[in-house]
């Protein structure tokens, strides 16, 4: 029988049903951070029980690292604290930890796959909901709760329900200016936040296979803000390339042999899924968020929709974000002022979104009054982006250069929103505080959409600065 | 530790309206800076709670009619966004046990079911009955009956949707599968022992 990826990688995994029905799956690789894994070190020593697999767990520091002086102690005690448990729970129990030291820490999403830790065919787990992220590589990539992090930790198992399989075919090429970023967010604003509750996504079709892996990974990252278990792509060449000589990747004969196995599990043509949506995405135009969840977007030549002209359902959401936001319904998106532009998170902080950035606004001046900073996604990001002189173009055009981790997209080290003020921001969460001032307005875009935004003061369509 | 079996829940019901309440509202991220559970309570909804200047503001978690409600009751999409356990902790060191809604986001109800925190839905027009309810009626008892799929209060009886897996964990005391998977260790060997992955490609 045709098989998709999901349920192909799911059943390699099973190890047996449990009594209530789940299934107890094997977790092939388990990344942790420091926000969500300290209570579920405690309760391992409370239970008396050792990490079941030390050699398949993998640690770094992304949420509440400073991204301006990292020097030790950091001024923030809280954020040292959690440092230091960390640190501490990885020597403990035998954890490899990717610190600043290793020149390879960065936000874990972005650090699994440029070490190759990330290969197709894996079940993923960690205790960050874009986790989903690894599925670019053709993973069971899951976002779990602390809870569950002691599970893996304990037993490298989870209990699960398995959810449905949709997949999402995008015919058509992007047309330029339009990113994977306005892709993903076009989906959301489709689906819905809450469409994809009970399923996993795959996406499929022309405009995904055209994608690099970095924008495969933009798209799978966020799935779960469209409300999926996780999403995935199927790896192709495009995949196995990019792996290949990565530190972790298999390598000389190995190698081979490793892409006989990721291609056995890439979905069977004619695979059954439990649905499928399609869309072109050559008809897609940039996208901006205006309200306080993702799938309040509309394209930058659109207007803010009416609270009347909407579904009933999104009514109520709709005047709470118009109230939080300040924008009145049917006024257009483009215009409006800025006070930040943020580029970066684990959604669009790699190499190819700071190139593109730096192609944007080389030579030109970030308007007066906005503050804009962009933080590389990991160390090997900004080591990279330096070699190829991108520091100096941001720098040089008023942009602040920062040391890599979360920063600003959830405000957990000092790079927070300050009052009302409004953020055009490479990340994936418009909710409301979600950068860090419980008033603080952010406007989802692409990179390239974020970098225009910070050179005009406001919001622009980046297809007329290219 | 034999866990408690969760068949029923009963206690006053305390009413937040409204559609995709997410995480980062439940709890906002600069409060996780902690590395233990144990203060998250007081840090439940509190940008929505508190000011600016640390004055409350109008919410059902400050409302003194829902003093002592344990059971929140909640439209679509509740706890969307992250996968912070640092959420249903909140809400259950506040004093939270059960949580009915519309639907519920994924990985909150599957982190809220590891916590022993039903999270069980109604249809749209039976949660704004029990809203209506609630609302005039914040003294009275809600009971779900987790076991029998049942919502019932005064003289009303509504049904009560629940997982089959996660109803089985709470009737069963099973929420807490920690010791269950680890007595699966040959299979677990078995399984590994057949990943390519994990055995150099071979």
């Amino acid at each position: 029988m045709s098989k998709n990826l999901f349920n192909k990688v799911w059943d390699l995994h099973s190890i047996r049903e449990l009594p209530n029905g789940q299934t107890q799956l094997f977790v092939g690789l388990h990344l942790i951070h420091e926000v969500t894994s300290p209570q579920a070190f405690q309760m391992l020593r409370e239970r008396n029980l050792k990490v079941a697999c030390p050699e398949r767990t993998f640690a770094t520091v992304d949420h509440i690292i400073p991204t301006k002086s990292q020097s030790r102690p950091f001024t923030d005690t809280l954020a040292e604290q959690m440092m230091f448990e960390l640190e501490k729970n990885a020597k403990e129990f035998g954890i490899r930890l990717f610190d600043i030291s290793t020149m390879s820490q960065g936000i874990v999403h972005v650090i699994g796959p440029e070490l190759g830790l990330t290969q197709p065919g894996m079940t993923i787990a960690c205790g960050d909901s874009h986790t989903s992220t690894h599925g670019a590589f053709g993973c069971i990539a899951l976002g779990i709760g602390t809870s569950q992090v002691r599970d893996v930790l304990a037993t490298q198992c989870l209990a699960l329900d398995k959810p449905k399989v949709r997949k999402i075919d995008i015919e058509g090429s992007l047309s330029r200016g339009v990113y994977a970023k306005d892709v993903i967010l076009a989906i959301i604003k489709k689906l819905g936040v809450k469409g994809g509750i009970g399923y996993a996504y795959e996406y499929a079709g022309q405009s995904i296979e055209e994608m690099t892996m970095e924008e495969r990974m933009t798209i799978c990252n966020m799935s779960i803000e469209g409300g999926a278990k996780c999403g995935y792509t199927n790896p192709d060449q495009k995949t196995f390339d990019y792996i290949q000589n990565k530190a972790f990747a298999p390598n000389g004969d190995k190698f081979e042999n490793a892409i006989e196995y990721w291609k056995s599990i890439t979905s069977d043509k004619n695979s059954e899924y439990d649905d499928t949506v399609k869309m072109n995405a050559s008809e897609l135009e940039p996208m901006v968020t205006w309200g306080i969840n993702p799938g309040q977007a509309i394209p930058i030549s659109g207007k803010i929709p009416k609270v009347d002209e909407l579904a009933p359902e999104e009514k109520e959401n709709a005047k709470l974000a118009l109230q939080h936001m300040g924008f009145a319904q049917g006024q257009e998106i483009k215009g409006t002022r800025i006070d930040v532009a943020f580029l970066g998170s684990c959604t669009n902080s790699r190499l190819s979104d700071l190139k593109e950035g730096a192609r944007v606004v080389e030579g030109k001046k970030v308007a007066k009054n906005v503050k804009a900073i962009v933080v590389p996604g990991s160390q090997q990001v900004k080591k990279a982006a330096e070699q190829q002189g991108l520091d100096s173009i941001f720098e040089d055009s008023g942009f602040e250069w920062r040391n890599a981790g979360c920063s600003m997209c959830l405000g957990m080290n000092e790079d927070k929103l300050e009052g009302n003020e409004i953020c055009a921001s490479s990340s994936n969460r418009n909710f409301i505080g979600r950068q860090g001032s419980p008033k603080g307005r952010t406007l989802l875009m692409s990179p390239a959409m974020v970098v225009v935004a910070a050179i005009n003061g406001k919001i622009v369509d980046v297809r007329d600065y290219l | 530790m034999p866990l408690q079996k969760i068949t029923e829940v009963t206690g006053r019901g305390i009413v937040l309206m409204g559609n995709d309440i997410d995480t980062d509202r439940i709890i906002p991220a600069r409060f996780m800076k902690e590395v233990t559970f144990a203060n998250m309570g007081k840090y439940a909804f509190y940008d929505e709670r508190f000011d600016g200047n640390g004055n409350k503001k109008i919410h059902p978690f400050n409302d003194e009619k829902y003093e002592g409600a344990s059971i929140l009751i909640v439209n679509k999409n509740f706890g969307c966004g992250s996968s912070r356990e640092h959420a249903p902790q909140s809400l259950m060191r506040w004093g939270i046990k059960a949580i009915i809604g519309e639907s519920f986001a994924d990985i909150f109800a599957g982190n809220c079911s590891m916590l022993g925190l039903p999270t069980v839905t109604a249809s749209k027009e039976d949660v704004e009955k029990l809203m209506g309810f609630v609302h005039n009626n914040s003294h009275k008892n809600i009971k779900l009956d987790i076991k029998n799929r049942k919502i019932g209060f005064d003289a009303t009886t509504l049904k009560l949707g629940i997982n089959e897996s996660i109803r089985k964990s709470l009737v069963e005391g099973m929420w807490d599968q920690t010791s269950l998977l680890l007595e699966a260790k040959e299979e677990i060997k078995k399984t590994m022992s057949r990943l390519p992955y994990l055995n150099n490609f071979e």
